[in-house]
This record gives structure tokens, C-alpha cells and sequence, in this order.
């Protein structure tokens, strides 16, 4: 699918949910517990699976590349994955606040 | 992103954790959440803007978000302002719903297009309201906050941050839910300041509890601080003097806190020097930001100033009048007049780009072809990336072809023991062009002559940088926020000189 900033998904079959903050330009292929995200308004073909922790709300995750970002929105089950390739967790920022 | 998602993970993730006002009775981030959504209700229908032009209170962070929630620009403005000015503010924000009190109040009253209500009036009307059933839907290119910029080397202009603005700033700088739940931060900036803004929502996020004080007075502060076991807290340079002056007083200590971020305005270093100093326990923080760059672009960290007060040598000590190094997400340049990149220790103007910048005005962006927002200050980086910011281009003194900066002169002018604040401009010089003019106030029972003075800077720096003109005043001209209104200054010389 084509990703933007900004976009909602859902997970087809557990409770969770992202937003993208930074998408590349082609088609992504992003999964959640091996299952292609769905859109936010997109009801789920499946029965969906209540809690798990495999994502957490507030997390960050990345590829490789670095070109694709997502944040939790909603934790739940599954892993996130473009394809076969796992996304990685963003390590939490060490800056003190400003403001 | 809509600036709504931050509240509705904060409150699903910990609902009942305390998200504004008292430890006890304050709002959770569920009542918070919940009081949105039911003036989101009240507004489903009605003029398509807020305003808001009252002090800090708990309906600010309600009416942000639930102006967000309806996909409405919010705009705070300074209830400080003089009758005409308010006015014209008022009449280009119709119609819309304004939250005012007192005389504000009666303004917006008497122009069309204008619902108005109070602080008090606008929670009272949350008790029976039904909360929206409608999601938010704003997306994050729509307009989220109209600030309208202080302008004090210019006219007023109204910069316009978009909601992707505001969350970039959010996840670029601040993790979820991280803080303890024993923070507390204190914002005393007004709500029409950016840091007043962007405050509430990494704070919000950041799961930190938001303690609000309507009208920054200094021994207020400190008292509030103390009552309410505030751990951080955020000040332009003005408040910080006034805070060293009550602590060193010292009838009150501020054993709670841990973390004292400062911005806004250039922190003159003598200030720095004896907050460090008496506030050992506490981590200091120089954010540097614009209004159009959604607050802070570079951070100078508790690491930065303890290890630049400690440090014999010259390159590290002077860090502390530096603002640390960009932010992860933020690209931080400087170039010469022509846009060309200049090389590190080389002087030239800031320009920034990034995700949070935003450089947009209502009357048009100014933000070049690749993103690029040029500041207006003058600085420059140094060999390991510690940016320093010189002031307003417009500030400059060129005095026979050489730039020199007012605040290096005034760091020197206020380490002088009979000098309690000093502002230097340039004023025009038949032979030099510009020639540097210094405005002193004195401390109480002392008075300071001219000649001691100029002598006392000819011992620290070149030169060129001893003020040929000398003026005593019991105050400096500043904005509401403290803000050094120089024009005034110069215009001052200028009528002197006729």
C-alpha cells in the first residue's frame, strides 16, 4: 500500500494500532503479525485477538533504511514487519526537555 | 497527525494518572479527555475559529484540543495588549468563539461575529454538554495554532503552525508517557508565547503534570513551586533574574526541583553564572527557538553547563552562553548574506529545516525551495557542533565595517558590580557609521559614571566595543515578556542627538 504521513492503520487481528510519520515514496508492504495492516476505517476480517504486548503504545518503530517510521498508537499483537523484514524499535531520545 | 492522538494515547495508555493542576483534585488524563470531547460537542456547530485572550487556566490545554477535535485554528493572544490593537486582533479573528475575561472580554463583546465566553463560563457549560460522537478529523496539514509573533523589530505578523508542526516537535523531542509520576512542570509563560504552547503538549505527553501560574510574578513562582513539588519548570531570561533575586534573598529554596529549562531571549551569562551557582542540585537546560520553528531547534543540556562551569579551558567555558546542538530531526546551518555555507567559528545568519519548521505566516511562507527557514539571527557553530546565537541581524552594531554584537558588550557591562541591567545599540555616526551607545540602570545606591564604565569594558574587550555614548534610566524599555524593545533604545539616542 501507499503510506503518508499521517495515516492510520489497524492491525487485522489484534487490537493494535499505528500512525505513520514517515513514509517512502513507493508501495510498503506493512504487516502486523504477518497479516497486511488494514486501514483505520477498515473493519476486520478476522476475529481480533484482545491484548498482548508485542507493541506498545507510544513506541517508535523503523526500517533499515530508516525512510519508514511508525508510532503506536494502540498496543496489541503482532510484530510489525514490511514483507518478511522486521521493523525495528526506535531507541527512547536522551534529551532533556526545553519547554 | 491531529495533536488530539497525543491526548487520547496519553489518557488511553494511564487514564488516571493526574495530567493538569493539583497532585489530588487536578484532572486526570481522563477527565481531560473527557471535558474535550464535550466542548468538541458544544462546538459541532458555530463560527469556525477560537480564540483565546485570557491567562493560563485549565480551559486553555480543553479549548486547544477540543478546537483541534473540530478542526478550528486556535489562537491565543495577548490579553495584555492596548484597546486598539486587541481590537484589530479581535476583528481579524471573526468570527469565532473567543474565551476572555474581564476587559478582553467586554472588547470581543462589542465586535461582530464574536461568541464569547469566560474561563468559568466555558467549564460550567461542560457539566451538561454531550461529548461529540464525531471523530477528529482535522488531518495534520490543517492549521492547529495562529500565534501572533511579537514583533519587536518589526510589525506584528501571525505565524501559522500546522498540526504535523506540532507533533514532529512533540515525538522529536519528547518520549511517551516518561516522566515519573511525582513530575510536576510549572508553566508560567503566557499562552500566546510558543513555549506556553508547545509546554502543554510535551508535558501532556510526556505524562508530566502540568501546573499552570497565571501571571508570573517571582515570589509567586517560587511559592507555587514549592506548594505544588514542581520538579521542572521553563522561564525567558527576564523571569530567571527575578527568580535568582528572591533565592538569594533567601528566605525560600526550591528543593524539589530538578530540571530548569530557559529560552526565549538571550540569557545574559552573569545571570547563568549565579542561578548555576546557587541551584546546584538543579539541571539547566538553554532551548533555542522561534515562534516559526515551533520552539526549540537547539538544546544546551545539564551536562553542557555543568561541564562549561567547571572547565579552565577557554573553547569549553564559553559553551555556557552557547544553545548546545541541534535537535535530532532538525538540520542547523550558517550561511553568509549571499546563502552561501559557512564553515565552523565563521559568523554568518541561522537557517533551520526540519519537520517542525514551519516559517509560515498567514500572508504567505517564507521557508525557500528546500525547506530552508533563514532566522534573522546572527551566529555561529562551533568545531563540535555548539551553536551560538548572536541576537537579531537587525541588532548588529557595525561600527566602521567591523559587526559587533550587543550582548557581548552587555555581558561585560553587567559584570560590573554598580550595573544591575544594560542594553547597548548602535546609533548613526558620522565617522563610523554606527557608534555604540549603552543604556545603564544602576544598582540601588550606587552610581556609576560613564568614564569608570567605558574604562571597565576597554579592560575586557577591543576597542572598537567601548561605548562612545553613555545614558542612566531607572528601567529598560521591554515588551510583556520582557523582551528588550532596542528600537526604543535607538529612537531614544536618535531624538537625544536632535
Amino acid at each position: 500500500m501507499r503510506l503518508r504521513p499521517g495515516s492510520r492503520l489497524r492491525a487485522a487481528a489484534s487490537t493494535a494500532e499505528i500512525i505513520v510519520v514517515r513514509a517512502p515514496d513507493d508501495e510498503v508492504d506493512l504487516r502486523c503479525g504477518g497479516a497486511p495492516m488494514l486501514d483505520h476505517d477498515e473493519p476486520a476480517p478476522t476475529a481480533i485477538a484482545e491484548g498482548g504486548d508485542d507493541l506498545l503504545i507510544g513506541k517508535r518503530y523503523s526500517d533499515a533504511s530508516g525512510s519508514l517510521e511508525v508510532l503506536v498508537t494502540k498496543g496489541g499483537r503482532g510484530a510489525l514487519t514490511v514483507g518478511d523484514e522486521p521493523l525495528a524499535i526506535k531507541a527512547a531520545k536522551a534529551l532533556p526537555s526545553s519547554d | 497527525m491531529n495533536i488530539v492522538t497525543l491526548l487520547e494515547m496519553a489518557a488511553s495508555a494511564d487514564p488516571g494518572r493526574i495530567a493538569l493542576g493539583d497532585a489530588v483534585t487536578g484532572f486526570s488524563y481522563r477527565a481531560l479527555l473527557d471535558a474535550t470531547t464535550r466542548l468538541a460537542g458544544l462546538w459541532e456547530t458555530g463560527p469556525p475559529g477560537v480564540v483565546y485572550a485570557t491567562v493560563a487556566d485549565p480551559v486553555l490545554p480543553i479549548a486547544l484540543f477540543a478546537a483541534a477535535w473540530t478542526g478550528r485554528p486556535f489562537a491565543p493572544v495577548s490579553y495584555r495588549l492596548a484597546d486598539g490593537p486587541l481590537r484589530a486582533v479581535l476583528r481579524g479573528r471573526s468570527p469565532g468563539h473567543v474565551i476572555a475575561d474581564g476587559h478582553p472580554a467586554d472588547l470581543a463583546r462589542a465586535e461582530d461575529g464574536l461568541r464569547v465566553s469566560t474561563p468559568d463560563e466555558t467549564m460550567g457549560a461542560l457539566r451538561s454538554a454531550e461529548p461529540t460522537t464525531r471523530p477528529a478529523t482535522a488531518g495534520q496539514d490543517e492549521p492547529c495554532v495562529l500565534l501572533h509573533t511579537s514583533g519587536t523589530t518589526g510589525a506584528p505578523k501571525v505565524a501559522v503552525l500546522r498540526h504535523r508542526h506540532l507533533t514532529s516537535y512533540v515525538l522529536g523531542s519528547v518520549e511517551f508517557l516518561s516522566a515519573g509520576t511525582d513530575e510536576a512542570t510549572l508553566i508560567s509563560v503566557p499562552p500566546y508565547h510558543i513555549a506556553g504552547v508547545a509546554g502543554l503538549l510535551t508535558a501532556l505527553y510526556s505524562g508530566r503534570r502540568i501546573v499552570q501560574l497565571p501571571n508570573f510574578d517571582a515570589e509567586e513562582w517560587v511559592r507555587l513551586a514549592g506548594e505544588q513539588r514542581v520538579t521542572h519548570a521553563m522561564v525567558v531570561p527576564t523571569m530567571l533574574a527575578r527568580i535568582v533575586a528572591v533565592l538569594e534573598r533567601g528566605r525560600r529554596s526550591l528543593p524539589n526541583l530538578r530540571h530548569l529549562s530557559y529560552g526565549g531571549g538571550r540569557m545574559p551569562t552573569p545571570v547563568i553564572e549565579r542561578a548555576l551557582n546557587l541551584l546546584p542540585h538543579v539541571g539547566f537546560v538553554n532551548g533555542y527557538g522561534l515562534t516559526e520553528t515551533t520552539s526549540s531547534v537547539a538544546v544546551l543540556g545539564p551536562d553542557d553547563h555543568r561541564r562549561a562551569l567547571a572547565a579552565d579551558d577557554p573553547v569549553i567555558r564559553r559553551r555556557l552562553g552557547s544553545v548546545g546542538r541541534p535537535l535530532p530531526a532538525v538540520e542547523l546551518v550558517v550561511r553568509d548574506g549571499d546563502g552561501r555555507e559557512l564553515p565552523p567559528g565563521v559568523r554568518g545568519e541561522l537557517w533551520v529545516r526540519g519537520p517542525q519548521i514551519s516559517g509560515e505566516y498567514s500572508h504567505g511562507t517564507v521557508t525557500d525551495a528546500d525547506g530552508w527557514f533563514r532566522t534573522r539571527d546572527g551566529g555561529w557553530i562551533d568545531d563540535e557542533g555548539y551553536v551560538f546565537v548572536e541576537g537579531r541581524l537587525d541588532d548588529v552594531i557595525v561600527r566602521g565595517g567591523e559587526n559587533l554584537s550587543p550582548g557581548e558588550i552587555e555581558d561585560v557591562l553587567l559584570q560590573h558590580p554598580a550595573v544591575a541591567e544594560a542594553a547597548v545599540v548602535g546609533v548613526p555616526d558620522e565617522q563610523w557609521g554606527e557608534a555604540v551607545a549603552a543604556v545603564i540602570v544602576a544598582r540601588p545606591g550606587t552610581e556609576p559614571s560613564a568614564g569608570e564604565l567605558r574604562a571597565w569594558v576597554g579592560e575586557r574587550l577591543r576597542s572598537s566595543r567601548v561605548p562612545a555614548r553613555f545614558a542612566f534610566c531607572s528601567a529598560l524599555p521591554r515588551n510583556d515578556l520582557g523582551k528588550l524593545l532596542r528600537r526604543d533604545l535607538r529612537r531614544w539616542f536618535a531624538d537625544a542627538a536632535r
